[in-house]
């Protein structure tokens, strides 16, 4: 079996974003990018898979800019087989680059594909549950556990309150949660075997898919700041303002 | 504008989160909610009362006992054809179903919004909160989710909307609910308490959080919640983190308890009413988000707290 793992660069989540004063977005100049966490996770499952004898060939793709090659690179330095970049310098919404991903799914037939649950850039959850709609394939969203079992895989959920257990048919798209695993990091020996691994270049337009967007951002604003409070100087002074404010046992 | 609002319920009572949405959509127009489920005779009554509810669309049937989108996906697409715009909460549940209703309908879903701004226009968070955007779509319907804690819930009573059934709805056959493991706790759930108190790393311990943290929960009828050093370092289970990559709350008062105060964590509780921290170190950036910061030992403080509130 196939599994394909759609990776994105983004800012890298140690840093804090900064809002750019002309109110256009995030600064995005001379910052740390790195491969999109929950993505780190899809790729690690897929490497797992295929340790198991689950997963024969592992195939990344990414809808991004030519440096979006650093990231498959890293994804290929972890262990996947080889990349697909479907290079474009425009903000690409999860509609279309879901529509990328069912023509890339159409073309490569991948029994399972492993997505990020969301970007931690736009923050949008919507990708992996696109792909499932467009392809008709069955989702096992928020993934804590990836099970395959013949022609069905197994996928535990991370729901509101606990966990939630879903048997999906082959193919399916699952996207990962935080507990899915810890990534591994890339030896230095992967990470030069990973430079002569087939990465392939394409652009939107090969797929027959429009990327213009379909929502505005009209703009992008600093949240609003919530300023330090008091000290108190002990539990009594605490207390005192806690029952002021209606809060006691 | 004519709104499909998805109730989420657990077959039994209408959720929360629910409430907030027909907030979200009466701010649109006129607000229609789809019921989906299997027996859920009772929630579909519930809901109608809702106020501002005009019609209530009521799917029942063994294809849509258990929320699975490959089923109730295809249900929504056919119902939008006679609405402008579908909602759901932004919870798992919302999360999971609407982003596969927005691409049968070739929509550009705009997801966890923080409010209405125009007929087409909302401001939602990216970055984790760090950033707002406001967007406008430009797509012939809308999909939605909401954040619940960006606003008012809905009163439960003074609606009367009609219950119509939707007919049909079969399983597809590509999926199957196998089991859920919902925790039980007798305590409020953390995304609509009116208290948290959170716990982190410098508990040091599982059995720790058990003798400090729970016995202030307790005594407040609070939720009980924890940053990611907590969880991760294995103190308490999964679903207590809050913040970024965990829930997000904003109750009226939040006590954050040896917890140091990472983006990560105050993206999750920076929009509670009251933050309350205690903290030993007088550096630690929860101050600079606290209400009330109190520069104490916790071990000795918050007994002592529990003892005196």
């Amino acid at each position: 079996m196939k599994i394909l793992v759609p990776v994105k660069r983004v800012l890298d989540y140690n840093v804090k974003p900064r809002v750019k004063s002309d109110g256009t977005g995030v600064d995005l100049a001379n910052v740390k990018m790195s491969m999109n966490p929950f993505d780190e996770i899809g790729v690690e499952e897929a490497i797992r898979l295929k340790e198991k004898g689950v997963a024969t060939e592992i195939v990344a793709v990414s809808v991004g800019p030519a440096k979006a090659q650093e990231t498959l690179r890293t994804a290929l330095a972890m262990g996947a087989d080889r990349a697909i970049l479907v290079q474009t310098d425009d903000a690409v919404e999860p509609l279309a680059i879901a529509k990328i991903l069912k023509a890339i799914a159409d073309a490569e037939q991948p029994g399972l594909v492993i997505l990020g649950k969301q970007a931690i850039d736009d923050d949008n959850n919507q990708t992996g549950q696109m792909l499932a709609a467009l392809t008709g394939w069955a989702q096992g969203t928020f993934a804590s556990a990836v099970n395959v079992d013949g022609d069905s895989v197994n996928v535990t959920r991370e729901v509101d309150g606990g966990l939630e257990t879903v048997k999906l048919k082959l193919p399916a798209i699952v996207t990962t949660d935080l507990r899915l695993n810890e990534p591994r990091y890339a030896s230095l020996p992967n990470i030069m075997k990973a430079k002569s691994k087939p990465l392939d270049t394409k652009i939107p337009a090969d797929y027959g898919v429009d990327t213009a967007p379909r929502v505005k951002v009209v703009k992008v604003s600093e949240p609003a700041a919530r300023s330090a409070g008091i000290k108190v100087a002990d539990v009594d002074e605490l207390v005192a303002k806690l029952k002021a404010m209606g809060v006691h046992s | 504008m004519k709104t499909l609002v998805w109730v989420e319920h657990d077959g039994k009572a209408v959720k929360d989160a629910t409430l907030a949405v027909v907030t979200a959509a009466s701010k649109l127009g006129e607000v229609h909610l789809l019921v989906a489920g299997e027996g859920v005779d009772g929630v579909a009554k519930e809901a109608a009362a809702i106020a501002g509810v005009g019609k209530v669309h009521v799917a029942d049937g063994a294809a849509f006992g258990h929320n699975l989108p490959e089923n109730i996906a295809p249900l929504i697409a056919d119902l939008m054809a006679s609405h402008d715009a579908f909602l759901a909460p932004a919870t798992t549940t919302g999360k999971n179903i609407a982003p596969r209703v927005a691409a049968l309908l070739d929509v550009m879903q705009i997801s966890e919004i923080l409010s209405v701004e125009g007929e087409k226009s909302f401001t939602r968070p990216i970055y984790a909160g760090n950033a707002i955007a406001t967007v406008e779509s430009s797509d012939a319907k809308l999909v939605l989710t909401v954040r619940g804690t960006a606003f008012d819930k809905a009163a439960t009573s003074g609606g009367s909307g009609s219950i119509e059934a939707v007919g049909g709805g079969s399983d597809v056959g590509i999926s199957s609910f196998v089991g859920a493991e919902i925790a039980k706790q007798d305590r409020p759930e953390l995304t609509s308490a009116k208290i948290i108190v959170s716990g982190g790393r410098a508990l040091g311990s599982s059995e720790k959080y058990e003798e400090v943290i729970v016995p202030l929960a307790d005594k407040l009828g609070a939720a009980l919640g924890a940053s990611r050093a907590a969880v991760d370092a294995g103190y308490v289970p999964n679903d207590y983190q809050v913040g970024q990559t965990g829930k997000i709350v904003a109750p009226q008062v939040y006590f954050a308890i040896g917890i140091s105060g990472a983006i990560q964590h105050l993206a999750g509780m920076k929009d509670s009413k009251t933050i309350v921290a205690i903290n030993k170190d007088e550096d630690a950036p929860i101050f600079q988000v606290a209400d009330f910061g109190l520069v104490a030992d916790l071990f000795s403080a918050v007994p002592e707290l529990t003892g005196k509130i």
